[in-house]
């Protein structure tokens, strides 16, 4: 679902890192409640622009600007891994509530504990709440960590690589319960990935990151040629 | 054995501390800092014998010397690479410091023996009340910035997204450590302030999965451990710091193997 006011714009932005050029000149708009795909080859640099966009590194030039204030916009973010091993203790309920950090007593509220149990109804993991994320599946594992970026009710959602490691169902699982979520609520989606098909099968805008530069459009026009074409190239 | 003053003092303390290492206990376990803690241990250690050697209590010193170097130690490891080489090079260079401290200071042996491994008898009624002080301050600051601590030490990815100043977090909570560090070395010994600081965490996360219940049962076995010690080492009349950390050490292997087996039993 897209409504037409802008959320994020990257003006002229460029990043250079000693002796290698990541990307330049990028100029990009992306409206409320919009799904993008951000897709190209390793080491094109999708994860430094999506760290650039959440403000963890400079550009070199140009410019990030949240609209309309920074203040209006909440980002979520899913990675493909974190640091949690079999051993880690928390619950999939505790790890949810860890991102909520506006209230200033120790334990949650009786509001936030509702928004909590609310989130983990809509990923699909009521009926695990109280099992340690340590123990969970990987499918299970990327839920939690979507409830945890959902649950202080963010209006962009950047997904990086979030997918990658998991099976084919899980995969299409997961993104469909976003999508519903994008639909529902008008959440922008950023969808960082390798995975064509299911770019093509969820997003309405592409950005193809190229070491020549960038490209971009609507979903329809990345077609395998487009993209055959840029890994020839690539190679 | 309550009849004397020092075991009523010893009580109380062990009280102060196992509550105090419970709560930062949890925190230490998350953020992988056992080691470092160690490390804060020696210097504290170091401190201690600056205090004797400069006039002043051996806490005021370790207070000294551990808050001051708990910033450099947390500066200077902030690469993973470089923690452990860094941290065994300060551990080095602070045992080092302590032994020409108290050679300087021209103490004896025993002297030496209640700094590194604690002492019961050593306790006065005002050092009850500086530990009270200091550990009200430290739960007063956790209370302050829990839910933010909560959140870097338990998902430090999460944590940089949302923009928390992790390294404020990072230096504020190895300050607090650095005083907790301080209260227990009184009654376990600052060789064996780790055990209070780590074992009783470590183990609890195998029981509980959240975090205050962590440090529900963290607090319960550190005071299981400490009254029990305190009890045995009355009685028997050997080191209070043996039982401790043999008590401890047992709870954490317990945990340990019924982890073991329960993972073995899931397939």
């Amino acid at each position: 679902m897209t409504t037409t006011a802008p959320i994020l714009k990257l003006d002229h932005l460029g990043m250079t890192f000693p002796g290698h050029p990541v990307f330049n000149d990028l100029n990009l708009t992306i409206h409320r409640g919009e799904f993008w795909s951000i897709v190209g080859e390793n080491g094109v640099g999708k994860t430094t622009l999506m760290r650039t966009i959440l403000h963890q590194l400079r550009p070199t030039t140009g410019r990030v600007h949240y609209l309309p204030t920074s203040s209006t916009v909440r980002i979520g973010y899913v990675p493909q891994f974190r640091n949690i091993d079999a051993d880690y203790p928390l619950s999939i309920r505790d790890f949810v509530g860890l991102n909520l950090t506006g209230w200033k007593l120790p334990w949650l509220s009786r509001r936030e504990r509702a928004r909590v149990t609310d989130i983990l109804a809509q990923t699909g993991l009521a009926q695990l709440v109280h099992r340690p994320i340590g123990q969970a599946s990987g499918g299970e594992k990327q839920k939690a960590y979507l409830a945890q970026a959902l649950v202080e009710r963010p209006n962009l959602l950047i997904l990086d690589e979030s997918t990658a490691s998991l099976d084919p169902v899980t995969k299409t699982e997961l993104l469909d319960l976003v999508q519903k979520i994008n639909q529902q609520m008008a959440l922008t989606v950023l969808f960082v990935t390798h995975d064509i098909p299911m770019a093509r099968r969820y997003a309405e805008q592409f950005l193809m990151l190229t070491p020549q530069g960038s490209e971009q459009g609507p979903i329809a026009q990345l077609t395998d040629q487009k993209v055959w074409h840029e890994e020839a190239q690539h190679v | 054995m309550f009849e004397y003053e020092f075991m009523r003092n010893a009580f109380a303390a062990g009280t102060i501390i196992a509550i105090i290492c419970g709560i930062m206990g949890v925190f230490v376990i998350a953020r992988n800092m056992s080691f470092l803690t160690h490390t804060l241990s020696e210097i504290g250690f170091s401190g201690a014998a600056f205090g004797i050697f400069a006039g002043w209590t051996p806490l005021s010193g370790m207070l000294l010397f551990t808050v001051i170097s708990s910033v450099i130690v947390g500066r200077l490891s902030v690469r993973a690479e470089r923690r452990e080489a860094a941290i065994s090079a300060i551990s080095a260079l602070f045992i080092g410091l302590g032994i020409l401290f108290l050679s300087l200071a021209n103490t004896n042996a025993s002297y030496a023996t209640n700094i590194l491994f604690g002492s019961v008898i050593g306790i006065s009624s005002s050092d009850v009340t500086q530990m009270l002080t200091l550990s009200i301050l430290v739960l007063i600051v956790i209370l302050a910035i829990y839910r933010f601590l909560k959140f870097d030490s338990f998902d430090h990815t999460g944590a940089l997204v949302k923009g928390l100043w992790t390294n404020t977090l990072s230096v504020v909570f190895l300050v607090l450590l650095a005083l907790s560090v301080s209260v227990a070395a009184q009654i376990v010994g600052s060789l064996l302030i780790f055990i209070l600081l780590t074992l009783p965490a470590a183990t609890a996360k195998y029981f509980a999965h959240s975090v205050g219940r962590m440090m529900g049962l963290a607090i319960v076995l550190a005071l299981v451990g400490v009254w029990s010690g305190l009890t045995l080492s009355y009685l028997t009349n050997y080191p209070v710091s043996f039982f401790i950390a043999a008590i401890e050490a047992l709870f954490y292997f317990l945990a340990l193997g019924w982890q073991t087996t329960r993972t073995a039993a899931k397939g």
